[in-house]
């Protein structure tokens, strides 16, 4: 439950305590946020009084009084646009209904108008309305503000991903011109490979940001038509097969003779791809890899199992975050941009569902990604 | 005068950084010790003790860097330890040891950005070995 200041200000004292009765006990329930808000009324008698206040503590809510013995409401009002106290919302008590200066007020930045005189329910109405604006403003910035903070840190992130590249390569150039490292060519060649090898990793990270980005901004058309699930998983399978026969990796896929779905075809290829390119690189040699895919009322299940040497249970958690990778001894040399599977669980999200994992260190793991077959909204 | 080669501790999770660590510190008659994590660099330091260290900011746990600059200073409080990072830039944190308020905090003698340039190490070898 959150309270709000209201400074009520009216040269009436009973105006002021009629005011600060009728909020004593009321609460405005935010079902946005899910929260309570109560409030706690602090009152002046004139301008001066009210200033002071404004000047000391600025309230959340002002209820203002355009007719004060030393200076005008508007007056106050303009004062406080002056201030620095933006985040305090007026509501004018105007008079005798006085339309013009109603309309001045909120010209001027009051946020609502009262006309004396009002019931106690039209004062909770002005004052719900007034806190339902304030709070969610509140809300609208401080979710701005995460926004910002988590684009700069990603930024921050993806230019450390891609100096580290960039530094390698340099470095191996710099002791190739200087021949720093001996008589012997074929030191120099392993950095040249070194090189390609970077460079190839440097190559991936920009393709995975940009098929990232191309899920997470919604920009690109998404183009959602009738696919065989099974034709994409095959062609998946099919364009790792090389890799796999290569480090003796069985790659094989298990599915039912078509499993339709209405989907857009570069998604699904971003996530077959994902996994099982993953489930070789992270394998044994001579281990297998077995995709599966299943359905079950309106989802299609992917199931992607290798016996490649796993992780534990603390990491597999990060492991759909952006730019996470599980850095150890064992997947130092491994390829990886670390967004493939933040994206996977991304594009996921988009068809109702979601990208989980189960793995034993050693043992292997099992990525697993549900997608709804036919969205609810067919155009997005 | 110590006649015998300074030893170099390089600590970085990045195997091309600590190749060429070593191939250029070599070539400057350093010898080279590499460890690509901090356990790795403890474990080490367990058995021996080099001359100097070298170690990265940015390894496996977040902050494995500072950690171990840390350790090293406990035990060896009189080794100089350089570091080196890609972070500071980015991140819009300028590291630089430059006075003796931010050494004892940072538990480092120099902070250099990546990528290192070897005359830079050189330089700042030369003159935290005097």
């Amino acid at each position: 439950m959150e309270t709000l200041r209201l400074l009520v200000v009216d040269d009436e004292l009973g105006m002021r305590l009629g005011v600060e009765k009728a909020l004593r006990q009321y609460t405005v329930r935010l079902p946005d946020i899910d929260d309570e808000v109560s409030y706690e009324v602090e009152k002046a008698e004139d301008g001066k009084g009210a200033l002071a206040i404004l000047n000391e503590r600025p309230p959340d809510l002002l209820l203002l009084d355009h007719k004060l013995p030393d200076i005008t409401g508007l007056e106050i009002l303009d004062k406080l646009n002056r201030g620095e106290s933006p985040e305090t919302l007026t509501i004018m008590i105007t008079a005798y209904a006085s339309l013009e200066t109603a309309v001045t007020a909120t010209k001027r930045g009051a946020f609502d108008f009262l006309a004396k005189p009002f019931t106690p329910t039209e004062l909770k109405s002005a004052v719900r309305k007034a806190t339902r604006h304030l709070v969610l403003q509140r809300e609208a910035r401080r979710l701005a503000e995460e926004k910002r903070q988590i684009r700069f840190q990603f930024i921050s992130v993806l230019t450390h991903e891609m100096k580290a590249p960039l530094g390698a390569v340099e470095g191996y150039l710099r002791i190739m011109k200087e021949r720093a490292a001996g008589d012997d060519p074929a030191v120099y060649d392993q950095m040249l490979d070194r090189s390609l090898v970077r460079l190839e990793g440097m190559r991936k990270l920009i393709f995975d940001l940009l098929d990232m980005t191309a899920i997470e901004s919604g920009q690109r058309k998404r183009e959602l038509q009738t696919i065989d699930l099974k034709e994409a998983a095959e062609r998946a399978v099919e364009t790792f097969l090389p890799e796999a026969e290569k480090r003796d990796i069985t790659l094989e896929l298990h599915a039912p003779d078509s499993l339709l779905m209405t989907a857009d075809r570069s998604e699904l290829d971003i996530v077959l791809n994902n996994l099982v390119s993953n489930a070789i690189k992270y394998n044994k040699d001579g281990g297998r890899v077995d995709v599966t895919l299943s359905s079950e009322n309106n989802h299609a299940n992917i199931e992607v199992k290798d016996t490649g040497i796993g992780m534990k249970p603390e990491n597999a958690e990060k492991l759909f975050k952006d730019f996470v990778r599980i850095k150890n001894s064992r997947t130092r040399r491994i390829l990886g941009s670390g967004l493939g599977l933040s994206t996977v669980k991304k594009i996921a999200n988009l068809y109702n569902g979601d990208a989980t994992v189960h793995s034993e260190e050693d043992v292997g793991s099992t990525f697993i990604v549900t997608l709804q077959r036919t969205p609810a909204d067919q155009e997005v | 005068m110590d006649k015998q080669a300074p030893t170099i501790l390089v600590v970085d999770d990045d195997a091309d950084f600590l190749e060429q660590q070593k191939i250029t510190l070599e070539s400057a008659g350093y010898e080279v010790w590499t460890a690509d994590s901090q356990k790795e660099a403890e474990e080490l330091l367990e058995k021996q003790c080099p001359d100097a260290a070298v170690v990265d900011l940015m390894m496996e746990e977040a902050d494995g860097g500072f950690a171990l600059c840390y350790h090293i200073k406990q035990k060896h409080p009189d080794l100089p330890v350089i570091i080196v990072t890609a972070v500071a830039s980015e991140a819009g944190l300028d590291f630089d040891a430059a006075t003796d308020e931010e050494r004892s905090w940072v538990k480092a003698d120099a902070m250099l950005a990546k990528p290192v340039r070897p005359e830079q190490l050189y330089k700042e070898l030369q003159r935290l070995l005097k």
